[in-house]
Order: C-alpha cells, then sequence, then structure tokens
C-alpha cells in the first residue's frame, strides 16, 4: 500500500515537473523573444540614427582659423600684420586654485600686475570651458623654462598663436582701429547674419576703424579639418581636410608717410586732418589727434590703461576726424559765395559797404564783423580773400535758409559721406523744419544771419569739410572718400578697386568756379588771411581760413584770445587744395583750441602738401613754434 | 589500456553537444575579446588561461559522482555563509560595497559561491523531504535562500542578490511551489516595491531611474547605457565589420571586456551575429532541459533545471542591460566576459549538468 502510494506519487511528481518544465522553456523563450524585438527595433529601425550618433561621436570637426587679411598703405607698407609668437593660457576647467597657480607661475615666466588685472577682466567676462591668456608674447628663454615645468601645471599650456600687431601704433589708430576678442553681442550678431560657421575657432573680430568695416574681407574663410576622435577627444587619424582661405589684402589709399608727417604736424595740438585725392575720392591722410596705441586692446586692455584713455582730457578715443562736430566758421564762406551766384543773389562785382557791423533790416540787434571798423568797399572776391563777415550776414540773409539748405546739403553738408568707417556723425545743416521738429520753434531772420559764417546751427565733421573742398577742387564732381583703394584678393591675383566712378556732378559754371577759385588763392596771398600758408610755395594753394568759437561771445563783447583758458580758445580751420590749377589734393585741418586758423592750421596743411607734391619733409614741429598767435579771422 | 580506452576514459563524462556549444561560445569570447582590447592578444591570453582552469574543474565535477554533489551541497552553503558574514565583519570596501574577503593569499568574493550554493543547498533539502513535502518546507528552504541573499544585499551588491534569488526561486519553481503562492509572492512583491525602493542605495536607485531615461545623466551614470545602446544600433543589419566598431575601438565604450562586451560584439557583427549568438545560447539552454527532463532523481532534477534557467537568466539580463532595457548591474555575459569567477562558477554548473547527464546512464547500466 505505501509502496503503491509512493509510487503513484512519483508518476505525479514526474508529471508535475514536466510540466513545470515546460513552463520554463516558454519562459526562455518570451526571454528570447524580447531581446529579438529590441534587436529589431535597435539595429533595423533605428539603425540610421544610432549610425548618426556614432558617426557624430567619433567625428570631431576641427576648425582651422584663417589668417587674417593684411592692411597695407598706398605703397606697400605694412600698417597691420600677423607675427606668430607663444602665448601662455591657462584651462579654466582644469586649474582650481588660480591665484596659487599665477603666482607659482610668476616665478617661471614675467607676470607683471597689468597681466593679472587684465585676466581679471577676462575672467569676469569669460563663459564656462574657455581657455584664457594670462601672458602674451613670451620669449624664447621663457618658453623654454616653462616647458621644463609643464607637468607641475595642469590646465597650463603654452600655444603658438597668430598675432595682430600695428607698427604705427598710435598714428594709425583711429584709422585702421583693431581687433578684439568676440564678445557676447558680436556673438549674437554673428548668428543673426548666418556667420557664426566661420566664426568657430575665431578669437577675434574687428572692433572699429577699417579692422571693423572691412571685417568680412580681413577675417577669411574658417577651414574644416575632420578628425577621427576617441573618447578622450584625442584626434585618432585626419578624415579630411578643407583648408582655411587667408583673409583679403587691404590696399589703403593712404599714404603712410604723408600720415605720419600729418600726424607730426600738429605738435602737441589735438585736432584733425583729412587729405583727399580730389580726382578720386582717395583718402590720403586721415589724422584724429592725439591717437592711442592699439597693440593693448587686441588681447584686452587692463582696466588701469582703460581708464587712464577713457577719462582722459584729451579725449584721445574720440576719433575727430570721424565724429567730431565743430562749426564750420568762415571755411564755409566759397560754399555760401557759390550758393549766391548760384541763385543769383549776388554777382560777382556786387560791392557793399562794410562798417564794421550788421544790422537786419527794421533790428538794432549787432552783428559785428571780425574787424572792427570793418573793411569798407568788398565784392566778393575780396569778402573771401579776407574773409569779410559783414557781406556773408547779408548774403545769407538774401538768401534765405531755405535756399543755403538746398545749396549746401549738395555739398555734402548735414550728412554722412559714407566713407568706408563705421560710425560716421552726419553733422548738422539747419533748416527751418529741423528747428520746428528739434526745438518747436519757427525760424527766425536772425538765425541765418550767423549761418552765412559758418555759426549758429551748423555743424561739421573735418570729414565733410574735407570732402566739400575735394568736391570744389574737382570742380563740383563728387567722389565718395574711402580709405581703401582696392582689396586684394588672397585667392587669386584679382583686385576689387573702391568707388571708382564719381558719385555726382554739380554742374557748376566754370566762371563761378574760377571765380571762387581766385579768391581762395589770394587767401594764400599777401592780403588774405593765410599768408603763412603758400609763403615761398613753389605752387598756388587755393584756401580758407575759419575759426569756431568754443564759448558763445556776448553782445558788446570782445573776445580775447589771452584772457580765455587754453581749453575754451577757438578752434582754428584752415581748408585748402594745391595746385589751384590742376589739385591733387584736397584737405581740411582743424586744430582745437588752435586759435586762428591762418597761424596753426594753415602751416600744417602747407607741410602735408609739400610733402604730397614735393616730396619735402618738414622739420618737426612743436606748440612754442605756433604760439605767437594773432588774433584775427 | 590502449590511448583510446585512455581517451574514451577521458571524456566518458563529457556531453558532447554542451561541449560544442560551450567551445563555440569561448571561441566567439576570444575573437571578441582581441577585437575589444585593441588588437592586442593580452585579454584573449589572460582568458585564455581562464578557460583551460575553468575547463579542468568542470571536468572534475563532471567525473564527481552524484551522490558526491548530494555531500558537497551542506559543506558549500555552511562554508558559503561563514565567509558572507566574515566579509560583512572584516570585508575589503571597494568603489562603496564591501564585497571581497582578503584570505592573505588571495582575495576571494563569496557571493559567487552562493551562486552554486544556495541552489545546491535547497535541492538537497528538497531531496531529503522528497516524500513528504508541506508548504513549510518550502517556507524553510526559502528562508535558506534568504539569508546569504540579505547578507550579500547588504554589501551591497544588488545585481548578485538578485541573481541568487533568481537560482533560488527556480528550484522553488520546479520543485513544485503552488501557483497560488507564486501568484502572492508576485503580488506582494510588488505592493513591497515601494518599501524596497525606500531601502535602496542612492546609486541603485538611480540605475533604476537612468533605465527610464538615460539621457538625463548622459556623461554620469547614464553614459554606459547611452554608449552601448549606441554601439549596438549603429551596429545594424550585418555590423562594421570584425575590428571596425568605432565605439569600441576610440573607447566610447566603457568596460568593454567584461560587462559591456556585447555591444562590441553586437556593433561589429550587427543583427546577424546576434541571432547567432542568440541561437548558440539557447542550443546550451535547450540541452540543459533536455538534461534537466532525463535527470533520474529528485535532486538532480532541481538542480539540472536551476543551472539551466540560471544560465538563460545571465544571458538575458546581460543582454538586456547593453541594450538598453534593463538596469546597469554587474552581470557578465556568461562565457564570454573576460574573467575567471565567473567562468569558473559558469562552468562549474554546466560540469553538474554533464555529471547529472552521464551519471545517470551509469546508473542505469
Amino acid at each position: 500500500m505505501k509502496k503503491h502510494v509512493e509510487f503513484k506519487n512519483h508518476q505525479r511528481e514526474i508529471y508535475h515537473f514536466q510540466l513545470r518544465l515546460i513552463v520554463s522553456i516558454g519562459f526562455v523563450l518570451v526571454l528570447l523573444a524580447i531581446l529579438l524585438v529590441r534587436f529589431f527595433y535597435l539595429q533595423l529601425l533605428r539603425h540610421n540614427y544610432y549610425q548618426t550618433l556614432a558617426e557624430s561621436n567619433r567625428i570631431a570637426v576641427v576648425p582651422i582659423v584663417p589668417n587674417r587679411g593684411l592692411i597695407l598703405d598706398r605703397n606697400d607698407l605694412v600698417l597691420a600684420r600677423n607675427y606668430s609668437g607663444y602665448t601662455l593660457e591657462i584651462n579654466l576647467n582644469k586649474v582650481t586654485d588660480m591665484e596659487a597657480t599665477i603666482n607659482d607661475l610668476s616665478r617661471l615666466v614675467t607676470i607683471t600686475n597689468k597681466d593679472r588685472r587684465r585676466f581679471k577682466k577676462l575672467l569676469a567676462e569669460s563663459h564656462n570651458f574657455e581657455t584664457l591668456v594670462i601672458r602674451n608674447r613670451l620669449s624664447d628663454e621663457e618658453v623654454a623654462r616653462f616647458a621644463a615645468q609643464q607637468y607641475r601645471f595642469p590646465g597650463v599650456e603654452i600655444k603658438a598663436r597668430l598675432f595682430r600687431d600695428y607698427p604705427l601704433g598710435e598714428k594709425t589708430s583711429h584709422l585702421i582701429g583693431y581687433i578684439g576678442r568676440i564678445n557676447d553681442t558680436e556673438v549674437n550678431q554673428l548668428e543673426e547674419s548666418d556667420l557664426s560657421a566661420n566664426y568657430r575657432g575665431s578669437d577675434y573680430i574687428g572692433k572699429t576703424g577699417l579692422e571693423q568695416s572691412y571685417e568680412a574681407d580681413l577675417h577669411g574663410t574658417t577651414g574644416i579639418e575632420q578628425v577621427e576622435v576617441d573618447a578622450n577627444g584625442r584626434a585618432v587619424r585626419m578624415l579630411s581636410l578643407t583648408p582655411p582661405v587667408s583673409g583679403n589684402t587691404l590696399v589703403l589709399s593712404i599714404d603712410a608717410k604723408l600720415q605720419e608727417i600729418a600726424e607730426q604736424s600738429f605738435g602737441d595740438f589735438r585736432g584733425a586732418l583729412v587729405a583727399i585725392d580730389p580726382n578720386n575720392g582717395e583718402v590720403l591722410a586721415f589724422v584724429s589727434k592725439p591717437g592711442y596705441d592699439p597693440n593693448p586692446f587686441i588681447d584686452g586692455i587692463d582696466p588701469q590703461s582703460w581708464d587712464e584713455l577713457n577719462n582722459s582730457p584729451d579725449v584721445p578715443l574720440n576719433n575727430r576726424a570721424l565724429r567730431g562736430q565743430y562749426p564750420p566758421g568762415s571755411t564755409i564762406k566759397p560754399f555760401m559765395a557759390l550758393a549766391g551766384l548760384n541763385y543769383h543773389t549776388r554777382s560777382p562785382e556786387q560791392t557793399i559797404n562794410d562798417t564794421g557791423v550788421y544790422y537786419l533790416p527794421g533790428s538794432s540787434r549787432q552783428y559785428r564783423d571780425w574787424k572792427a571798423g570793418g573793411h569798407g568797399l568788398v565784392n566778393m572776391f575780396k569778402a573771401i580773400q579776407m574773409s569779410c563777415d559783414t557781406y556773408f550776414y547779408g548774403l545769407a540773409t538774401e538768401l534765405g535758409i531755405g535756399n543755403i539748405y538746398n545749396f549746401l546739403t549738395r555739398f555734402g553738408f548735414g550728412q554722412k559721406t559714407g566713407i568706408d568707417l563705421e560710425g560716421e556723425t552726419s553733422g548738422l545743416l539747419p533748416s527751418q523744419e529741423w528747428k520746428m521738429k528739434r526745438y518747436q520753434q519757427i525760424w527766425y531772420p536772425g538765425d541765418t544771419v550767423s549761418i552765412g559764417i559758418g555759426q549758429g546751427y551748423t555743424l561739421v565733421t573735418p570729414l565733410q569739410l574735407a570732402f566739400a573742398t575735394a568736391t570744389l577742387a574737382n570742380n563740383g564732381v563728387a567722389y565718395r572718400p574711402h580709405l581703401v583703394k582696392e582689396v586684394r584678393s588672397s585667392r587669386s591675383s584679382e583686385a576689387r578697386f573702391i568707388a571708382k566712378d564719381p558719385l555726382y556732378d554739380l554742374n557748376i559754371p566754370a566762371s563761378q568756379l574760377d571765380l571762387i577759385r581766385r579768391a581762395m588763392v589770394a587767401v594764400t596771398q599777401p592780403g588774405g588771411t593765410a599768408v603763412y600758408a603758400s609763403l615761398g610755395a613753389p605752387y598756388h594753394i587755393a584756401g580758407k581760413t575759419g575759426t569756431a568759437q568754443v564759448i558763445a561771445m556776448k553782445q558788446g563783447e570782445k573776445y580775447d584770445a589771452k584772457n580765455v583758458g587754453e581749453r575754451l580758445r577757438d578752434h582754428a580751420w584752415f581748408i585748402a587744395y594745391a595746385p589751384a590749377e590742376n589739385p591733387q589734393i584736397a584737405l581740411a585741418v582743424l586744430v582745437e583750441n588752435g586759435g586762428h586758423g591762418g597761424t596753426t592750421a594753415a602751416p600744417i596743411a602747407r607741410k602735408v602738401m609739400d610733402y604730397y607734391l614735393l616730396g619735402k619733409v618738414p622739420k618737426p614741429l612743436t606748440k612754442a613754434d605756433v604760439q605767437e598767435s594773432g588774433a584775427h579771422d | 589500456m590502449t590511448k583510446r580506452q585512455l581517451w574514451l576514459r577521458f571524456i566518458a563524462h563529457l556531453d558532447r553537444q554542451l561541449l560544442l556549444g560551450i567551445g563555440l561560445l569561448l571561441l566567439t569570447s576570444l575573437l571578441v575579446l582581441y577585437s575589444a582590447d585593441n588588437a592586442s592578444f593580452d585579454r584573449p591570453l589572460g582568458q585564455l588561461r581562464n578557460i583551460v582552469v575553468a575547463l579542468a574543474c568542470m571536468w572534475l565535477v563532471a567525473n564527481l559522482p552524484l551522490h558526491y554533489l548530494m555531500r558537497i551541497a551542506v559543506p558549500i552553503y555552511a562554508l558559503g555563509m561563514v565567509l558572507l558574514i566574515g566579509v560583512a565583519l572584516f570585508g575589503e570596501i571597494s568603489h562603496g560595497a564591501r564585497r571581497w574577503l582578503n584570505l592573505g593569499v588571495m582575495t576571494i568574493q563569496p557571493s559567487e559561491l552562493m551562486k552554486i550554493g544556495v541552489p545546491l543547498l535547497m535541492a538537497w533539502y528538497f531531496e531529503k523531504h522528497e516524500a513528504t513535502l508541506t508548504l513549510k518546507n518550502y517556507f524553510i528552504a526559502a528562508l535558506l535562500m534568504l539569508m546569504p541573499i540579505a547578507l550579500i544585499a547588504r554589501q551591497p551588491d544588488l545585481g548578485t542578490s538578485l541573481l541568487i534569488t533568481a537560482s533560488g526561486f527556480y528550484v522553488l519553481f520546479l520543485a513544485g511551489l503552488s501557483w497560488r503562492v507564486i501568484g502572492g509572492l508576485f503580488v506582494a512583491g510588488i505592493a513591497s516595491a515601494p518599501v524596497l525602493w525606500s531601502m535602496m542605495h542612492e546609486y541603485q536607485r538611480h540605475r533604476i531611474m537612468m533605465l527610464f531615461d538615460p539621457s538625463q545623466d548622459a556623461l554620469g551614470n547614464g553614459y554606459h547605457t547611452i554608449q552601448a545602446t549606441i554601439a549596438v544600433g549603429s551596429g545594424g543589419l550585418l555590423g562594421k565589420g570584425y575590428l571596425n566598431g568605432t565605439q569600441a575601438h576610440l573607447d566610447f565604450l566603457p568596460e568593454r571586456t567584461t560587462d559591456f562586451i556585447f555591444a562590441v560584439y553586437s556593433e561589429e557583427f550587427g543583427l546577424l551575429g546576434n541571432l547567432i549568438l542568440l541561437a548558440l545560447y539557447s542550443f546550451v539552454v535547450w540541452r540543459g532541459f533536455i538534461i534537466t527532463s532525463h535527470a533520474s532523481t529528485y535532486f538532480t532534477r532541481l538542480m539540472a533545471g536551476s543551472i539551466t534557467l540560471t544560465f538563460a537568466t545571465y544571458a538575458f539580463v546581460n543582454i538586456g542591460m547593453v541594450s538598453g532595457i534593463l538596469p546597469v548591474v554587474g552581470v557578465p555575459l556568461p562565457l564570454i566576459s573576460y574573467g575567471g569567477t565567473s567562468m569558473l562558477t559558469l562552468l562549474l554548473g554546466l560540469g553538474m549538468l554533464m555529471s547529472i547527464e552521464t551519471h545517470k546512464k551509469l546508473v542505469r547500466t
């Protein structure tokens, strides 16, 4: 019985076990099916997706930054160049105690307080995951010393890089500008204009001057190297290479030597000079004094030096030639005279009697001539030669502000010239509409009077005045002023020329131009206001002096240069072109607080013209040489 | 005795079909290790040494008569428990877990021993009480299983404790644990999940969370899963070709000679290679089930079934983890991942299968 039960149990047990075994096999089959479905999903359905992920894992695209284009003057003299050198850079991710690291480093290489301050500023501005430069331009000895100790400094490395250098320094600062590290705003701008791809790997971008306005030419095209990388980001081998294309070379119309002479001629004075070839608009010299050394800006200037520049009363960072706005003073007179001829307001022969004072009809308000007692009988020629104010008070009143506005607009007053630099200001040529809009006031006849002698609301930039002078010199045919003559392609021998064709022709009758020219030549002859300008010159100079008031004189008050502070003295203007019969150069010179145009501004113009036309190199000039300022206009 | 007779005696207890499957898997291991080690013979040679030692042990076990297996069950289990308690008291800490015991001459991981010790003891226990099995016996067997598992889970080694739980559960299941109890356990398991969750270590929770969204921690814990999944997926139908896997050879795959070796294989041999590998595993498992069904005693049936199911589970868990459907637990790919301990444990188990198959025949004749 017992045995029977056991046997039966055994059979049943076997049966139950087999059942459980079959369930187990089913379980394993389910596991198998799960894996098969997963493989099918990963390796067939989603294969392309994972293939792409694997490829992007494997392939790193390394940008190769192109060499920035050179900037040369018209004689191929280098104004901006690249040179290779070493920098010491710190990877922010790998260095924890920055202060200690820098202190240790300073025992190996020279790290000045300036370097530290500059680095701190960069650190404050930096994004994460960056390397920052602690020292530039290491000497070979420093490189060797650091290399031997490099193992002590994880995250600090020496990199060979190309540096930008401006050999002429502050002489060309307002012209060339500088490059600097790309900031957040510029990153956004690049993104908006779809240029960020071309700036991958680029650290620098043009910030001001030609470096900024010709950024597209100078930057070049970034090359692409595709490399296979391992999980640590180390390159294993190169897969493909698209070489970078260097930036194009800018050849300027600027004559570096002329620029230098113009710059030096200012001596200790502040001011601006723009010289233009009237036959094509090429800018020959473009000076704003004082300048600044652009080189420290490239890798971020240290805060102290920046404060010095920024807070200096001389405002060296202000581009006076491009952005400085001054009353034109008497330099407006030749253009006013042309307006009078154009509208037949006054004939050349028509004379007025200058008693030294002008009254508006029915008014007792005095408008005084700069010369007490006046110039007597004056026609248009004499009015320009002697810079007679009374003549132009009347002429302006007779012309009316509408005609003045219309005519001067044609010479480019009140508008940007469109020169190839960013940030140009447009000056101000007032009109009735402008005054209403600006002051909600109607235009009074009294407003027109002082417009006639370039005072009142009118403001011009040295560049504008040079452009107007060049247009006048070229018989009313205007060329857009430009600093870059040609852009030489780095790929081929092709060159792109800037602004070959004239902007417009004002169609001024030759007889009118001739009268103005003769009168302007007379300005620089005995009897004129700028005799010194052409003393001993073997060519004729057509010029006009001007004075821009810094402080307004009250009725009846007399301006006395000796009684006002130096910075409140009048600004001196001189515009000129030469040779008068066949003009090769036209210029405008502004000397801030220079007093009278004939004594301070004209000699600077003369030196520039002498060098350009005759190749004459002047002696250096100091403030003392021109200190005997005669106070008349 | 002639040479031939000697040879026959030598192979008498080796199951040829099982040996064929094992041999092909071991060959695959050497092949893939050569690639995973960047075409170096370093790892393949090391693995060859592991294989030789483990195969020798397998041969020994295969020649062991069945009653010996029964007899060593209790000592192995007892030794395992002693060592586990030793680990808990004096174990060495590495990677934040106390798993190793330094015996002076060598360091051992007692949890590996329990992979065989637990099912062995449970099978022995059921054999002892075969005639009078009641629910109480299942309860005691479960208790015997849970004691070492609790110690291992405390180390903490969640992966190993789960796998031992699985192999113990297979014994319970094959021993005929009633479906109602299984259902009850299942419900209780789900109900206790929140409790378990709260008891888990932070890194264990992290690994489970990662399974749902590996990209959450792409550079940390999710990195393994993401890179392995990319490797498998980019392998496609036919794979990138032997030695051409970019994920493996450019260092994107972590632990690619050990736990993640399947990703290397799958990237280079694609879906087709995967099907072949699954076929090899299936063949071994199938043979295991055949042996189980032949097994002559209650003990050997339970033991053979548990070994076979555990083997299948290891393969599934490893492949599932590499292809991103299971959390990353430290389970090697059976017979392929580099490593002496797991090779030894697995081949010992398979040796037992052979012993069960061949000694039964001898008993019959």
